[in-house]
């Protein structure tokens, strides 16, 4: 099959999401229920096993599990964290996951994204907030040619479309 | 064709193109522009001038062009105006048509403004059109409209599609001459990522039109040809033709237009016609080359007479005379070798006109010995011809600066080179520093604002060797910046050409005393020599007054080839030199851009994000009429069979006091405020009292600035002691976040709490109405709905179909209420079960219309459509909310100055109409007296305006200036059908007791 | 557009942030003890400079984090960026010191 002719734009199933606020204590607790260290590198993210950990600000990591049971990993972090300053929030239904794949997958993304996506700048691992032309984002690249996106589910529609449309009016490699 | 040269050049004679040009049909090359297809065909009058309708011929060969402007049509919905013709690429079928013209070019009646023109000196328009102001509207405008304007924009929607991309690399090159090519190819060795991009359809710039000079043994059109095949086989380097680099941002922020398919017979169908590059770079490299300046003298605008470069790359790159019989009048050695050229192509060159006192140096020695005759320190009395120059008479300066008048010397071709300005445009848009060469006679860059350099023509280095080795070290130095590793350095080419002095003219030639006929400055704006020269009479010092009161340098081409030459005769007239005068700014775009770039893909449904709620198919289905709050699509009402607007809404208001309604309030922003320290954080943001306010209860909150207005309001709920549950109004949410970010993060940093947006977590369903518990007992788990255990105000936490819920007892509709929170994709399930349940009790889905009839027949106010940002919580009868024990809280303050306590604020009222049925309009204006005429004295506006069928007459919310020490007075609303008279009352027209709140 | 030097994630474009005013304006800590001119003072009055300001940025879309940043508004090259209740640095000190954050 043509590079072209692979779908490139991938919802991703449900997952289980949640924002954790607070300090380092907060961090080191959520780390042993969830089973993934979270990082204190600006921009990166963790991943085990089908959980991760993204590093969103300096006291603020994005958890997502795919597949997971919010209700019963709330209370599991919950039970974790009483003890030190913290803020978790479920925002599982917040946000839609998808990934942009393939090898025009950064050139798609240019389309509306004014970071520097060059494997040397935003290398696998690399995660933050950024914006897609007039919708935010969370950006991951999880491979070289596979980035992993989440947005607010109500600008998903305008995204994907828009990417389409980017996609749409790149010139086509020969097939 | 007589005209076209038996071979040589970039053009390819075996492909011939079909194409019409203001409806006669022609014939051209491949690799023709459209300007050389037509001197191809004897054509040089392509356009008319501005003001005079004066007849023009081509003057340039690029895109400094002021002449030959130009309209391609492909259709009638893509029809492209002001294109120079000098850079149409040429194809089969190509239809263009001249401008500013009519009927034809050859016969434009609006020629008398020329034959006149002793009544349209500069500053005319600013003079003439003044009184009687009335006529402005009747008599100037609309004659002033027909008359200015260049070109018509196609009426149709533009049917093409515009790409946009961001790119980034270390090394932009601006300009692929022999300084760009060598830039980047130095920069590419490197390993760096280079963007090169140039404005024409192949890279090479000035050495595709010369002939004479050999690099590295090569003809200079092959050299740059090897050049180029080598950049185009590193992957990291990008090559973009036919993009224009138009603007250069702060921080090597550049934006570059590629055209994709304007250069092809017809629009590929799907493809982008344009792409816009915004290119981010750690180091840039100007290459933007130099434009040759015309010389100033009388009657120096004639078809026929075209800058001799200009010749020099029509003969050359596309293989065509410009004529059969040339004088060249120069400034500079540069024009010899054009005049060589084409004597060699077999153009008779009647004579070499010098200015300069002494020609001498290689060149001249050349044409000399080439059997060319050179008239040195000449100068051009006049020249004759309409259509096409046919003569021109030159004269002799001599030492004492008299000039004796000389021969007329039949032509039908002039050539002229005052010397060259290099292109400084995008390094003065970067504000990087220029400074006066009085040895070139032009400003070139002196200090970078950003990481940037300037190489070879655009900074003056005009020598084709040192251009080379200039941006060869240029592009070396960029990488090197950009922290690519150093590569070796890369070997200077051998370069063979003939070396020219940098030698050049400013402003008008000198000529003979006594009437002198019009010389051109400005070009496109018919700028002339006595305009300037008026402007600095009338009293204009600084140049930025003399450009917009002659308008010079303001035309489409942004005075590319004029502003230099109208900077010197203007710094003569003040007796001031030209650096003590200064340059007018530069500013973006480099030449003009399409809007269609600038909109890329920002169009229709694309335009904005359109945000939709969970239940938004369900609204779909059941035929909802939408309308836009922010970026949200908000059902407005559910009309059923035919029923209008205002049938449903009272339909739905019904329903909802006497039954059971339901309503989408997904949109509501809300916040989580979480930590310890979350109720002492809202005490300082919300006028109200937090700490109090037990875990399972719920506050109206009103929000102020630290001004003390209304800034926002929602209900606020504790689910615990450390969590809080923030509702915001649709619009506020981003707004009220990024607030209490900033007062968390930079003010209040000692407090433990923290902020999350959960507006789009969660999906509101409203419940409301007498039967709204008995619709949802049925459904809900683990939540005591009775008064008692859930009290209006009242919040719990449980399950609705197995889901978890947020249950929120709060009403913005007067009656019993709950608002069910469920995790936002379960929302369509919930809402459709609850719909189902309801069936049995009349249960109505109503929308945003009914909701505003709803609340404002209970007086609850709408931030931002009750208020306007100058309504303090006392203003709309809020005073109550305000804990009046809090030592502060945002606006405390301010609240407490006189003037916000005045008893004369305007203050939120009820009105009511003497007539039932009558609907004031929103925004209308209150007066206390009736049958006032402008200037009238107003007391306020009115707000909110709604027919009420359950009351059975319309209502209104109204700003009125110490509104509630009016109720029971008469009012007046004063309409264009006259005053309506209004009754003032208490905004609260229904159930004033809240006895049904509490049901 | 800018690149604005964020001091958690490193040069961005200005895109993803928000502007936030004039810098080291702190809300005084007893609003009432102040008079209507003062405390109108606090709320309205703003330098305007010509030259070095030092301002408020939000990186909005990104870490989400305030800070500050000295900009020569003459010429919009950042000099520097500072935390949050940190003191104004020296201009000129700043210049020499930061040029690759501000590029």
């Amino acid at each position: 099959m043509a590079d072209a002719d692979r779908p490139w734009l991938v919802p991703l199933p449900p997952a289980a999401r949640f924002v954790l606020q607070g300090g380092a204590a907060a961090r080191a607790a959520a780390a042993v229920v969830w089973g993934v260290d979270l990082s204190d590198q600006p921009c990166r993210a963790i991943v085990h096993e089908g959980r991760a950990t993204l590093w969103l600000g300096p006291d603020e990591h994005l958890l997502i599990d795919r597949g997971g049971d919010d209700e019963a990993l709330a209370r599991a972090l919950e039970q974790t964290l009483s003890a030190v300053p913290h803020s978790l929030v479920d925002v599982g239904h917040r946000q839609l996951g998808f990934e942009v794949r393939g090898p025009r997958s950064a050139l798609i993304l240019a389309g509306g994204c004014p970071l520097d996506l060059h494997p040397t700048r935003f290398p696998v691992g690399m995660c933050t907030r950024t914006v897609f032309a007039k919708a935010e984002i969370v950006l991951w690249r999880t491979a070289d040619d596979v980035f992993h996106v989440e947005v607010w589910r109500s600008f998903a529609g305008y995204l994907t479309e828009l990417m389409s449309e980017i996609d749409s009016l790149l010139p086509r490699m020969a097939d | 064709m007589r005209l076209r040269t038996d071979g040589g050049g970039r053009v390819d004679r075996s492909r011939s193109l079909r194409f019409r040009f203001d409806g006669r049909e022609y014939q051209g090359i491949a690799g023709d522009t459209l300007a050389s297809a037509l001197l191809a065909n004897g054509v040089h009058l392509m356009g008319r001038s501005f003001k005079y309708h004066r007849p023009r011929g081509v003057l340039a060969a690029g895109a400094e062009e002021p002449n030959a402007l130009v309209t391609v049509i492909r259709d009638d919905a893509r029809s492209t105006p002001n294109l120079r013709a000098t850079q149409v690429e040429l194809y089969d079928g190509l239809v263009a048509e001249s401008q500013n013209r009519w009927p034809s070019l050859e016969r434009d009646l609006q020629r008398l403004n020329d034959v006149l023109s002793a009544f349209f000196p500069a500053g005319f328009y600013y003079k003439t059109f003044m009184w009687p102001r009335r006529a402005w509207k009747a008599l100037y405008e609309p004659f002033i409209r027909r008359a200015a304007g260049l070109g018509r924009a196609p009426t149709r929607p533009d049917p093409d599609r515009y790409a946009q991309t961001y790119a980034h690399c270390e090394v932009l090159v601006v300009g692929a001459g022999p300084a760009g090519l060598a830039a980047a190819r130095a920069a590419a060795a490197t390993g760096a990522r280079v963007i090169l991009c140039d404005e024409q359809n192949e890279f090479g710039g000035s050495l595709l039109a010369d002939r004479a000079a050999r690099i590295d043994g090569m003809s200079a059109a092959a050299w740059a040809e090897a050049v180029v095949g080598e950049l185009a086989a590193n992957p990291a380097v990008t090559l973009l033709p036919r993009t224009t680099a138009f603007g250069y941002f702060p921080h090597n922020f550049l934006g570059l237009a590629q055209r994709l398919t304007d250069h092809l017979p017809s629009p590929v169908p799907g493809a982008a016609r344009e792409r816009l590059w915004q290119v981010r770079a750690r180091a840039v490299v100007l290459a933007t080359g130099a434009i040759e300046r015309p010389l100033v003298f009388p009657g120096n605008d004639r078809p026929g007479i075209l800058l001799a470069g200009a010749a020099q790359t029509y003969l050359n790159r596309y293989g065509v005379r410009v004529g059969e019989r040339v004088v060249v009048v120069t400034a500079t050695d540069a024009a010899y070798q054009a005049a060589l050229d084409l004597k060699e192509r077999g153009v008779d060159v009647a004579v070499i006109a010098d200015v300069r006192a002494r020609a001498e140096g290689p060149l001249v020695a050349a044409a000399r010995a080439a059997g060319l005759s050179v008239l040195p320190s000449a100068t051009v009395v006049g020249t004759d011809g309409d259509l096409r120059v046919s003569a021109i008479t030159l004269g002799t300066v001599a030492a004492d600066g008299s000039v004796r008048v000389g021969e007329r010397i039949a032509c039908d071709t002039v050539l002229m080179s005052g010397g060259f300005t290099p292109s400084v445009h995008l390094f003065s848009q970067s504000r990087g520093k220029l400074a006066w060469n009085d040895a070139l006679r032009a400003f070139i860059p002196e200090r970078s604002a950003e990481s940037e350099r300037s190489a070879g023509a655009c900074r003056g280095v005009f020598d084709l060797a040192a251009a080379l080795a200039d941006g060869a070290s240029a592009g070396q130095a960029a990488a090197a910046e950009s922290g690519a590793a150093v590569a070796p350095s890369t070997r200077a080419s051998l370069v063979e050409a003939a070396s020219r002095s940098d030698e050049a003219v400013l402003g008008a030639l000198p000529h003979p005393p006594g009437p002198v006929h019009k010389a051109f400055v400005d070009f496109q704006h018919d700028v002339t020599t006595r305009d300037l020269a008026l402007a600095a009479r009338e009293g204009f010092q600084s140049i930025e007054h003399v450009k917009r009161f002659t308008t010079t340098g303001m035309a489409t081409d942004q005075g590319k080839t004029s502003n230099l030459n109208a900077l010197a005769i203007v710094a003569g007239e003040l007796g001031k030199s030209i650096p003590e005068v200064g340059l007018t700014t530069f500013r973006m775009p480099y030449t003009p851009t399409t809007f269609g770039s600038f909109a890329g893909l920002s169009r229709g449904a694309l335009f904005d994000p359109v945000r939709t709620t969970p239940m938004h198919a369900w609204a779909e289905a059941h035929g909802a009429v939408f309308e836009n709050v922010g970026l949200w699509k908000r059902a407005r009402y559910y009309p059923r069979g035919g029923e209008d607007m205002h049938a449903a809404v009272a339909r739905e208001c019904r329903a909802v006091r006497e039954g059971c309604g339901l309503f989408d309030a997904s949109t509501l922003g809300k916040i989580e405020v979480v930590g310890a320290d979350a109720a002492q954080f809202l005490e300082r943001l919300y006028v109200n009292a937090w700490s109090g306010l037990a875990p399972g209860r719920a506050r109206y909150g009103i929000l102020c600035r630290d001004d003390g207005f209304i800034y926002d309001d929602g209900v606020i709920a504790r689910l615990a002691k450390d969590r809080f549950h923030v509702t915001t109004t649709t619009g506020g949410a981003p707004r009220v976040l990024a607030m209490m970010e900033d007062y968390r993060q930079t003010e209040w940093p000692e407090l433990e709490v923290w902020l999350t947006s959960t507006t789009e977590q969660w999906a509101v369903i409203a419940v409301q109405g007498p039967n709204a518990r008995r619709v949802l007992e049925p459904l809900v788990e683990g939540v005591d709905l009775s008064p008692a255990a859930l009290p209006h105000m009242g919040v719990a936490t449980g399950r609705i179909l197995n889901v978890p819920m947020r249950l929120f007892r709060v009403s913005f509709t007067g009656e019993l209420g709950f608002e069910v929170n469920v995790p936002a994709g379960h929302g369509a399930a919930v809402w459709e079960a609850i719909y189902a349940a309801g069936q049995t009790h009349g249960i109505t889905p109503y929308g945003t219309e009914t909701m505003h009839v709803l609340r404002a027949e209970k007086g609850y106010i709408i931030v931002g459509q009750d208020t306007d940002g100058t309504v303090t919580p006392d203003d709309a009868g809020l005073s109550w909310a305000i804990g009046k024990s809090k030592p502060d809280f945002l606006g405390k303050r301010s609240l407490a100055r006189a003037s916000m306590r005045a008893p004369e604020r305007k203050q939120l009222v009820g009105l009511r109409t003497r007539d039932p049925r009558l609907l004031l309009e929103e925004g209308a204006q209150i007066a206390e007296r009736p049958g006032q005429t402008p200037p009238m004295q107003l007391l306020g506006h009115v707000t909110s305006s709604y027919a009420s069928s359950v009351l059975g007459h319309s209502i209104a919310l109204g700003l009125v200036a110490a509104g509630r020490a009016r109720t029971g007075q008469t009012l007046y609303v004063p309409m264009p059908g006259g005053d309506v008279e209004v009754t003032v009352v208490s905004p609260v027209f229904y159930d004033p007791e809240g006895k049904r709140l509490n049901g | 557009m800018l690149l604005i030097p964020c001091p958690h994630c490193g040069p961005r474009p200005e895109l993803e942030f928000s502007y936030g005013g004039e810098a080291h304006i702190a809300r005084p800590r007893q609003p009432a003890e102040l008079d209507d001119a003062a405390w109108a003072n606090f709320l309205y009055t703003r330098r305007n400079t010509k030259g070095a300001h030092a301002e408020r940025w939000r990186h909005a879309r990104g870490c989400g984090r305030f800070f500050n940043v000295l900009r020569d508004t003459t010429s919009d090259k950042i000099l520097t960026s500072y935390p949050v209740g940190a003191p104004r640095p020296d201009p000129r000190a700043a210049d020499s010191a930061a040029p690759e954050s501000a590029r």
